[in-house]
């Protein structure tokens, strides 16, 4: 007799599970074949050739080297703000419990639980009312803002599963809160904070929405992509760009995910099974 | 968990138990020692000087956690010499003084590996060398044999009555198990609900039980009744009856009828009724074959009632 | 003992100083930790939203196209004209639409992910809800401008099937129809459906993660056949998650106003209508006053999904 897990679904289940994942995977595959079309007035199916003239044209178009460079400064930069802010967040509430802690946790999701457009709206409308002009940095100020929740999310399911009793050990054999910081504590937060970091920087490479509002006459690749769809003028390019868009975007999320899944030797240790 | 009104001496040098059942500000008073929670009133002295407000790592006093702590990014050795570390000892210096404390918990050659590669005795072992290793004033264990296996638990037991004689360091040790109380440390602090109820040697708090809490706590004893400590010593009080202290004889005594029996391996244990009292007694088996509603008689030497000055605990 | 101090001199300088102050005062250090992401997010993110709010209370004034900074519910009764409300209706019923099929598509790969994939399959099953959820939004957009396109994907597809027929009766059927799957509800659905499904699978997946399988095999044991085991046991104790997942579904289909934009009929949604009003409309007080609108429906949604224990399962 055999026993075996995967073998015991339901045929119709792995019809469900198998459509629904190419089904989220196909669309995206498409645009692998649309970047080496030879046509470049419609989107005609099948491609009538292949070609890689378009990779070439690309790189040689300035405009989509700008907005690349400015959406890889706003992402790096949001990155950073959000890792200290995120990382404080976490630290806090997961140190104690005090008053208002729900409070907090609630703050930090806001700006990704509401819809786009009104953080987008409301920052725009609050530079309007203090008279900021619209810069690099009204971007990376929307940016930030939502992506402290994703470095938060990580730290915090990291700092729950550091046992408590390292910081006060740390304390117990002399080292003051910095060194403790230093050498215990940091060590095992590190790899969620990479992670944390890559997920936020590809939050923010990609956003749209909130960047439309706070933008101003700077175009990020996304606003770049976003006036490409709206008003078709280059397709062929922006095939490209869509293909090289995709394969960046991967290695963060891949790496995040070999950070916080890999990490045998950062967990804490399993306490005995008797206890 | 709170604390209250907690009085207590450990002396130098002493092997000084901390017990009660869980919840009972044993830990709570550990902490305070440690410098891990500040006291919201009276003092802590160490020494005799007083450490209110000195933070964890200025105190000359190391603790094993009951869930070892060890840093799982660290090595053995660098878990070891981390106190060094921080002090400012060089490398080869610290790794030295690292590798002499895990011979001495009898784990030479153990340095190179992670802590998530050892056994639960082993991480007990390199926690204790951990904390060892700084030459402290006084060493807190926080349950450190909790977490083993029996077999295991009593050889450590051994190891660290033996270490502690070897070292001459203060040890406090908290557990909630009455045993290894009882069998490992020279006095023993018996703790309920945030307070302390007896200190003494392991032999007053076994035989001279001063509260009924602490009678039945260590050694589950009997607690005889005031009425019946009356007749039989004439002061109207509780008093404490140790299960082995009760035998059974063939005259004289008191008459019993037995409730039920229990085979416990080096002993038999009956659970008997004296008029209104239930009694329970610890039987060699030679008494032979008793059940259930058999009538027997019992007896012990007056010394063994332990009557307690404090009524109720 | 040549030093009889157990008090040790350990970590002199500013660093020791700065941390022993530290210590005796935990709820200063918590502060500070607290300070900076409190700040940034209560004064500067959470000072807007209410600054925005605020001026959903003021009116602009219809001859000089300036706001006039009076407090007044005029604005909100420009709000409930047929015309905004239908746009409202429009907008919820898409919503709700989108949630129901991601909903639907994303229990298969849920509940295989969680129930029966190991190892290896686990991984890639995780992997293949993360990569899309992660990728690029407006490439994603953009994929299906590329497959809906007249010349496009599908109804090359549809026409080598012999299957354009039925493409023309979906498209001939009133509201969800249109000239063609770009233009048409049928297409905005589509995009929506595809952009969000992966917030609904993870959640799905973990609630549904938390069910143990001996669950199952008491259902079985009395006697329960497999559907009457999904519908008593798997589906409530699956339904936090799914809760949690729809509460980005439908937030973020509420929202948005690129994919209407770009796929769709030039019927506005909520979105839409906002970005109009605030951009070349100029009018602030009334797209204040239509954000309002989600916020309301999702703080009625989210206290719902509270009641219904969905938190836990994010």
């Amino acid at each position: 007799m055999r026993s075996d897990g995967a073998t015991g679904a339901p045929v119709a289940l792995k019809v469900g599970a198998g459509a629904g994942l190419l089904f989220m995977h196909l669309p995206v595959l498409l645009i692998f074949v649309y970047a080496f079309t030879t046509e470049d007035r419609t989107y005609q199916w099948p491609p009538p050739g292949f070609t890689l003239k378009w990779l070439a044209v690309t790189w040689n178009r300035p405009d989509v080297w700008e907005a690349l460079q400015l959406s890889v400064k706003v992402a790096s930069i949001s990155t950073v703000v959000a890792l200290v802010l995120g990382t404080l967040c976490a630290a806090a509430v997961s140190r104690t419990a005090f008053f208002g802690r729900e409070v907090i946790s609630l703050l930090v999701i806001l700006p990704i639980a509401l819809p786009g457009i009104i953080t987008g709206i409301a920052l725009r409308s609050a530079f309007n009312l203090a008279d900021i002009p619209f810069s690099f940095w009204t971007i990376v100020l929307g940016h930030a803002t939502f992506c402290v929740v994703v470095v938060y999310n990580n730290a915090v399911a990291r700092f729950r599963r550091t046992a408590g009793s390292l910081v006060e050990a740390s304390m117990d054999l002399g080292a003051n809160g910095f060194q403790t910081f230093r050498y215990v504590v940091l060590p095992n937060i590190a790899t969620a904070l990479l992670a944390g970091g890559m997920l936020a920087f590809a939050l923010s490479f990609d956003e749209v929405i909130v960047t439309t509002f706070t933008a101003g006459q700077q175009a990020t690749l996304p606003i770049w992509m976003l006036e490409e769809l709206v008003r078709p003028r280059q397709r062929p390019v922006t095939n490209v760009v869509a293909m090289v868009v995709v394969l960046v975007t991967f290695v963060p999320i891949l790496a995040a995910y070999y950070l916080t899944q890999g990490g045998g030797s950062l967990r804490p240790e399993r306490q005995s099974d008797r206890v | 968990m709170a604390v209250d009104r907690v009085d207590m001496a450990v002396e130098e040098g002493e092997f000084f138990a901390m017990l009660g059942p869980s919840g009972s500000g044993k830990t709570t008073c550990l902490r305070l020692i440690a410098g891990f929670e500040q006291p919201s009133e009276g003092a802590i002295e160490i020494f005799g000087e007083a450490v209110a407000g000195v933070p964890p790592y200025r105190r000359q006093v190391n603790t094993v956690f009951q869930d070892y702590a060890l840093f799982p990014h660290l090595s053995v050795t660098d878990n070891v010499a981390y106190g060094l570390m921080i002090k400012g000892v060089a490398k080869s210096e610290r790794v030295q003084a690292a590798e002499e404390a895990l011979e001495m918990v009898r784990l030479p050659g153990y340095g190179s590996r992670k802590p998530s590669q050892l056994s639960g005795g082993q991480r007990q072992r390199v926690a204790l060398a951990r904390a060892l290793v700084n030459k402290p004033k006084v060493l807190l264990l926080d349950e450190p044999l909790g977490a083993l296996d029996l077999k295991l638990r009593e050889d450590m037991q051994e190891e660290l009555k033996a270490l502690q004689r070897a070292l001459g360091i203060t040890f406090i040790f908290v557990t909630h198990d009455q045993g290894e109380a009882l069998s490992m440390a020279d006095r023993v602090a018996v703790f309920n609900e945030g307070r302390v109820m007896q200190v003494g040697t392991p032999r007053e708090v076994y035989h001279k039980p001063n509260t009924e809490f602490v009678a039945g706590f260590v050694g589950s004893s009997n607690v005889l009744p005031e009425t019946f400590v009356e007749k039989l010593t004439g002061t109207a009080a509780l008093a404490s009856l140790r299960p082995e202290t009760i035998k059974v004889v063939k005259k004289g005594g008191h008459e019993a009828e037995v409730l039920g029996t229990s085979f416990t391996g080096a002993a038999t244990k009956l659970v008997l009724r004296l008029g209104d009292v239930q009694l329970n007694a610890l039987v060699d088996h030679e008494v032979g074959d008793l059940k259930a509603g058999d009538k027997i008689r019992v007896n012990w030497t007056p010394g063994s009632v332990h009557l307690m000055g404090g009524a109720g605990g | 003992m040549a030093d009889t101090t157990v008090i040790g001199a350990a970590s002199s300088g500013w660093a020791g100083k700065v941390s022993d102050a530290l210590w005796r005062r935990p709820t200063l250090f918590l502060l500070l930790l607290l300070a900076p992401p409190a700040l940034w997010l209560g004064v500067i993110y959470l000072g807007s939203l209410f600054a925005l709010l605020a001026q959903s209370f003021f009116s602009i004034d219809e001859f000089s196209g300036l706001i006039k900074y009076e407090l007044t519910l005029k604005t909100y009764r420009e709000l409930l004209i047929p015309a905004n409300l239908d746009i409202i209706v429009r907008t919820t019923s898409m919503a709700a639409a989108v949630t129901l099929a991601s909903a639907i598509i994303a229990f298969p790969i849920a509940y295989f992910a969680a129930r029966y994939a190991r190892g290896r399959w686990k991984a890639l099953f995780y992997l293949g809800v993360m990569l899309p959820l992660w990728s690029s939004y407006l490439v994603k957009v953009y994929a299906w401008k590329l497959i809906l396109a007249k010349e496009g994907i599908l109804n090359w597809l549809f026409g080598k099937l012999h299957l354009t027929w039925v493409l023309e009766a979906l498209l001939s059927v009133p509201v969800i129809g249109g000239n063609s799957l770009s233009v048409s509800y049928t297409g905005t659905f589509l995009v929506f459906v595809y952009v969000w499904l992966p917030f609904m699978v993870l959640p799905m997946q973990a609630a549904l993660e938390r069910v143990p399988a001996s669950y199952l095999e008491a259902s079985a044991d009395l006697g329960a056949i497999p559907f009457q085991t999904f519908r008593n046991v798997v589906f409530p104790l699956a339904l936090p998650g799914i809760i949690a997942g729809s509460i980005f579904t439908f937030s973020l289909t509420l929202g948005d106003y690129i994919i209407p934009q770009i796929i769709g009929s030039s019927r506005l949604f909520i979105g839409q209508a906002v970005y109009a009003h605030q951009g070349t409309a100029g009018n602030i007080p009334l797209a204040a006053a239509f954000t309002v609108v989600p916020v309301v429906i999702m703080g009625f949604y989210l206290w719902m999904a509270k009641r219904k224990g969905a938190f836990d399962a994010l």
